[in-house]
């Protein structure tokens, strides 16, 4: 038994790293690419080596502003974000409880996931149409960002109440905190790592959408919509040079993230939970 | 906190309630109406009528499409699954410590929070008619000529879905396998069960509910795409999200409102389906 399940081990070992140089191998030969020299095309071999395409990409010949595009993507993605926080956790609190309704919101939410990205898309923008609402990245591009983001951070939010312990809340009632300073130094406190992974999911599900963005941002582009307009006018290392920066700023937002919630392990295991110390 | 305040709860629950209703569930609501009116080259022309309805289901066309894009979505579904299942069941029962567990998680989770216009477009290296493949391919003399199949392709296409959504297998099975108690696994082990029957007869069962939870959202998210295939199809490739897209484009809004309503019902039949193995709240 010992000996083939070390062999088991070696081949699913083997299959494990085929499949993250899989997810990893693409994003890493953009990377490359986009140091090609100037004379350098879209495939390997490298024709030199330069930062001439991120240059490229700064000058006037672009067909977008991608710089304002960023822009725009980056205070929607914290707009959404700050929205997905509050919203999923209040729903989170509501959910503890059974309540009328609460069956039919339950799987509303989930249906926002499950429904097709484009009849998000189709709908908001004929809804805006029909309304002669004027379609823009921060109202109704917003909302359609919100029924992808949602969904994610209500799922982890009930996830996080299953877990809880209510004693804590029950400990502070009965030391004299009202409802709000119960949520606000104890509740808060003890989920708050939680929330820093909701708060990645809202952002970087926001920067990054595409699809449900489409028909709903009006006349002016977010990063990715600007990026997809690239892909059909731009022949050169440009593009790989934008990927490159877009993912670069991607990873240093979910390795913040990422160094945030272990700060706060590494701190609880040492002081323990400082819930309760905000009185 | 025993009987809840009636209006704490309706200021927690409002803010979701307000968005969804009004982000999908009055959009959706439009999409339906919006299916049944008439239009002429530059206006919507508000009626009741079932021709884009009947234009679409009399469609050979529409069918050609739908049977395409099931084409994608079995495919991509069946490699997922093949893909994710071994590297969910290495993650949960060959990883010893909860640390590498987390670590190795995190690796595969990673891409999900980048950009996946930006992750099909950096397969062009690799598929392209002087890309990766091909030169080692050649140098390999395996051909001589470059092969055009590679990208923008219904190969392309597949790759990409594998590539971009075999983490939402990995994540909903593991998850699943998480909760399987180890001592079933050595009880069936003393009852004389080889490797393959544990495998069989006790951990995929087991993990159905995972395995249903990631098909769900494998299903839904190629059924409903249109930017992969637009993408790594070269805009040469029909799917039914690009049939609409194309429509949409063209202004043809009943049409596509039509197509997205029957787009919505098969979606959702093939999510019933797939709910039967699974209590949702259960998961959480």
């Amino acid at each position: 038994m010992g000996e083939r399940r070390r062999k088991e081990y070696y081949v699913l070992a083997v299959f494990f790293t085929i499949f993250v140089l899989f997810l990893y191998g693409p994003i890493s030969a953009i990377l490359i690419l986009s140091f090609q020299g100037p004379n350098g095309g879209l495939t390997f071999p490298m024709n030199g080596f330069s930062i001439h395409w991120f240059f490229a990409l700064f000058g006037e010949q672009l067909v977008g502003d991608f710089k304002a595009a960023f822009l725009r993507s980056l205070q929607l993605g914290l707009i959404v974000m700050v929205l997905t926080i509050v919203v999923s956790v209040l729903a989170g609190l509501a959910f503890r409880k059974k309540f009328f309704g609460s069956t039919l919101l339950f799987y509303t939410t989930v249906a926002s996931l499950i429904v097709p990205s484009i009849l998000v898309s189709l709908g908001i923008g004929l809804l805006y149409n029909l309304m002669e609402w004027e379609a823009a990245w921060y109202s109704s591009g917003m909302g359609a960002h919100l029924t992808w983001t949602l969904p994610f951070g209500f799922l982890i939010m009930i996830a996080v109440f299953n877990r809880f312990d209510k004693s804590y809340e029950e400990a502070a009632k009965d030391l004299g905190a009202s409802n709000w300073q119960t949520i606000r130094y104890v509740v808060l406190p003890i989920i708050a790592p939680s929330l820093i992974g909701v708060a990645l999911f809202g952002f970087t599900l926001s920067y990054d959408e595409f699809a449900r963005t489409l028909m709903t941002s009006g006349v002016k582009n977010t990063l990715p919509l600007e990026i997809f307009g690239m892909t059909t006018n731009v022949t050169t290392p440009t593009l790989y040079a934008l990927g490159t920066l877009t993912t670069v700023f991607s990873l240093v937002v979910i390795l913040t993230a990422m160094g945030i919630v272990f700060y706060m392990r590494k701190r609880r295991e040492r002081y323990g939970s400082d819930a309760g110390k905000g009185v | 906190m025993k009987r809840y305040n009636p209006i704490v709860l309706i200021a927690q629950v409002s803010p979701i309630s307000a968005i969804l209703g009004l982000f999908l569930i009055v959009p959706i609501a439009t999409i339906l109406i919006v299916s049944f009116w008439d239009y002429s080259e530059f206006m919507l022309l508000p009626d009741f009528v079932w021709t884009n309805y009947t234009d679409t289901l009399g469609s050979y066309v529409t069918y050609k499409t739908y049977l395409n894009t099931f084409k994608y979505t079995v495919l991509t579904w069946i490699f997922t699954l093949l893909i994710g299942f071994p590297v969910a069941y290495f993650l949960c029962f060959h990883v010893r410590t909860l640390r590498w567990q987390i670590i190795l998680f995190l690796i595969c989770t990673i891409p999900f929070w980048t950009s996946n216009i930006i992750r099909m477009i950096s397969w062009i290296p690799f598929l392209g008619r002087n890309g990766v493949f091909n030169s080692m391919l050649i140098n390999l003399g395996l051909t001589n000529e470059p092969l055009e199949f590679l990208l923008f392709s219904d190969f392309a296409i597949v790759l990409a879905f594998v590539h971009l959504y075999t983490l939402f297998m990995v994540v909903p099975i593991f998850n699943s396998m998480m909760r399987i108690n180890r001592s079933v696994l050595e009880a069936a082990i003393d009852a004389g069960a080889n490797g393959w029957q544990v495998l069989t007869n006790v951990v995929i069962p087991l993990c159905k509910p995972g395995i249903a939870i990631g098909s769900i959202f494998v299903v839904t998210l190629v059924m409903g795409d249109y930017i992969t295939v637009r993408l790594m199809g070269g805009g040469l490739r029909a799917s039914v999200g690009v049939m609409m897209w194309n429509e949409i484009s063209l202004l043809l809004y009943p049409p596509a409102a039509a197509n997205a309503v029957v787009l919505l019902a098969v979606v959702l039949i093939l999510v019933s389906l797939m709910m039967r193995v699974v209590d949702l709240k259960k998961e959480l």
